[in-house]
């Protein structure tokens, strides 16, 4: 536990002090939601409808942005190596740099999400959808983006190749994401929701065990 | 350094390794026995396959043949959690302070957090604990990364170029820290070209890694 404890601290403090990082995520976010109803025009209704589909696709493509962040330091100063001698399991570390990922990308996406809200016209009851379906998505995302991450660690330029790897893995996320906000007749909201949790919690449960495993090798 | 703990007893057998990376051979049939208490210095010229000998010591890098064993652990306890492994690079974060970085491994490692303040003194550190790490001196930060020797007490240290950048004083206190290390009933396999001044004591064994060790 004492393990655990010591990397979360230290993740959470790198990934804070480092302001730079939350900023580029958060300013993408938001950008695409300000670009895209310039580039649609104003047709309320229209953006309305397309509004599931632009977040989903803005928090994907911020959350990729954030591949770098999860291993690249450790692996750069030695300390992938020096984990490998810890008391804890490398899966364990992975698992504690996995939560640290999602609180400072997945949450931050959250608390900017009503502002995306705004410029796409979406009501009260959709923004509470869109929060519920982020919240609910974005732990999945973490997830793969540390299992690219964990792949291309020992790639100079892995940022370029990591989207590629991990896109379709994302596709039902963006899918039961965007389906989790639309229309709730017969129930397909709700259905949609509950896959998008299950992803997530199978996601977020394997990853660590394929993530250490790719890390391993790594130093090969 | 009387109060240094026992460590477990652990011993090393190295029998006919051969390594290689990639198509390269970088030696063949290094065997080494080493008993507690006992350290060995491997030299070589650059290229010549030290630091990988390290990394295939630490399990980190397969071995083309022959077998590497850690002799008297416990039933449930791994070769990995009872080493240090001390690279060139320093396993530190540059945006954290020199207490947090050495904080942090001792937790990792399950060190001893008591002693984490006499640690960084010991490495010569003191006065700079909340210092960034992004400001300290190549020879700094060497010291902060064996810093982790003395706050985390193991019994097998694997050690690349311990006294590279470090000044003549630090070069001693590695000496004398490795000196303590095996009194204590430790083991050491230390990679340099540099020498050590360990060399000639009796329980130091020494082998020169070339294509065709003996």
């Amino acid at each position: 536990m004492k393990g655990l404890k010591a990397i979360l601290l230290r993740d959470l403090r790198l990934g804070l002090r480092q302001g730079g990082d939350l900023l580029t995520l958060l300013l993408l976010f938001i950008s695409v939601g300000i670009l895209v109803p310039f580039a649609i025009g104003p047709d309320t209704p229209l953006l309305a409808r397309l509004a599931p589909a632009i977040v989903w696709v803005a928090a994907l493509l911020a959350q990729l942005l954030t591949h770098d962040r999860l291993f690249r330091a450790d692996f750069e100063d030695g300390s992938l190596i020096a984990f490998h001698h810890a008391a804890i399991p490398l899966e364990a570390i992975v698992l504690a740099k996995l939560a640290i990922h999602w609180i400072l990308t997945g949450l931050p996406l959250m608390a900017a999400t009503p502002f995306l809200a705004v410029m796409l016209g979406m009501d009260m009851t959709m923004l509470g959808r869109a929060l519920f379906a982020l919240l609910l998505g974005t732990p999945a995302l973490s997830a793969f983006v540390a299992l690219s991450a964990s792949v291309t660690v020992g790639l100079k330029r892995g940022g370029l190749v990591a989207p590629v790897l991990i896109l379709p893995l994302t596709l039902p996320v963006l899918i039961f994401g965007a389906g989790m906000m639309g229309d709730d007749t017969f129930g397909a909201a709700s259905q949609a929701g509950l896959f998008l949790a299950a992803l997530s919690l199978a996601s977020v449960a394997l990853t660590p065990f394929a993530a250490a495993l790719a890390l391993r090798v790594s130093g090969e | 350094m009387d109060a240094t703990p026992r460590l477990p007893q652990l011993s090393l057998r190295i029998d006919n390794v051969t390594l290689t990376r990639g198509e390269f051979d970088l030696f063949e049939n290094l065997s080494a026995m080493l008993t507690p208490g006992e350290a060995l210095v491997l030299k070589g010229a650059n290229g010549a396959g030290k630091s990988s000998a390290l990394l295939a010591l630490a399990g980190q890098l397969p071995i083309k043949s022959g077998e590497i064993q850690w002799l008297g652990l416990g039933k449930e306890e791994a070769a990995d959690s009872q080493m240090h492994l001390i690279g060139h690079l320093p396993a530190i974060q540059r945006g954290l302070t020199v207490r947090e970085n050495l904080a942090f491994w001792t937790a990792l490692y399950d060190g001893d957090e008591a002693i984490l303040d006499s640690a960084i003194a010991a490495a010569g550190l003191s006065g700079l604990e909340h210092l960034s790490c992004s400001v300290l001196s190549a020879g700094q930060t060497r010291r902060l990364a064996l810093a982790r020797l003395v706050a985390i007490p193991r019994p097998i240290w694997l050690l690349d170029e311990p006294t590279s950048a470090l000044d003549a004083e630090g070069s001693l206190w590695v000496e004398t820290l490795i000196g303590a290390h095996l009194a204590a009933g430790g083991l050491a396999v230390i990679a340099t070209h540099l020498a050590l001044g360990i060399e000639r004591e009796p329980n130091v064994k020494v082998k020169t890694l070339s294509e065709f060790t003996l």
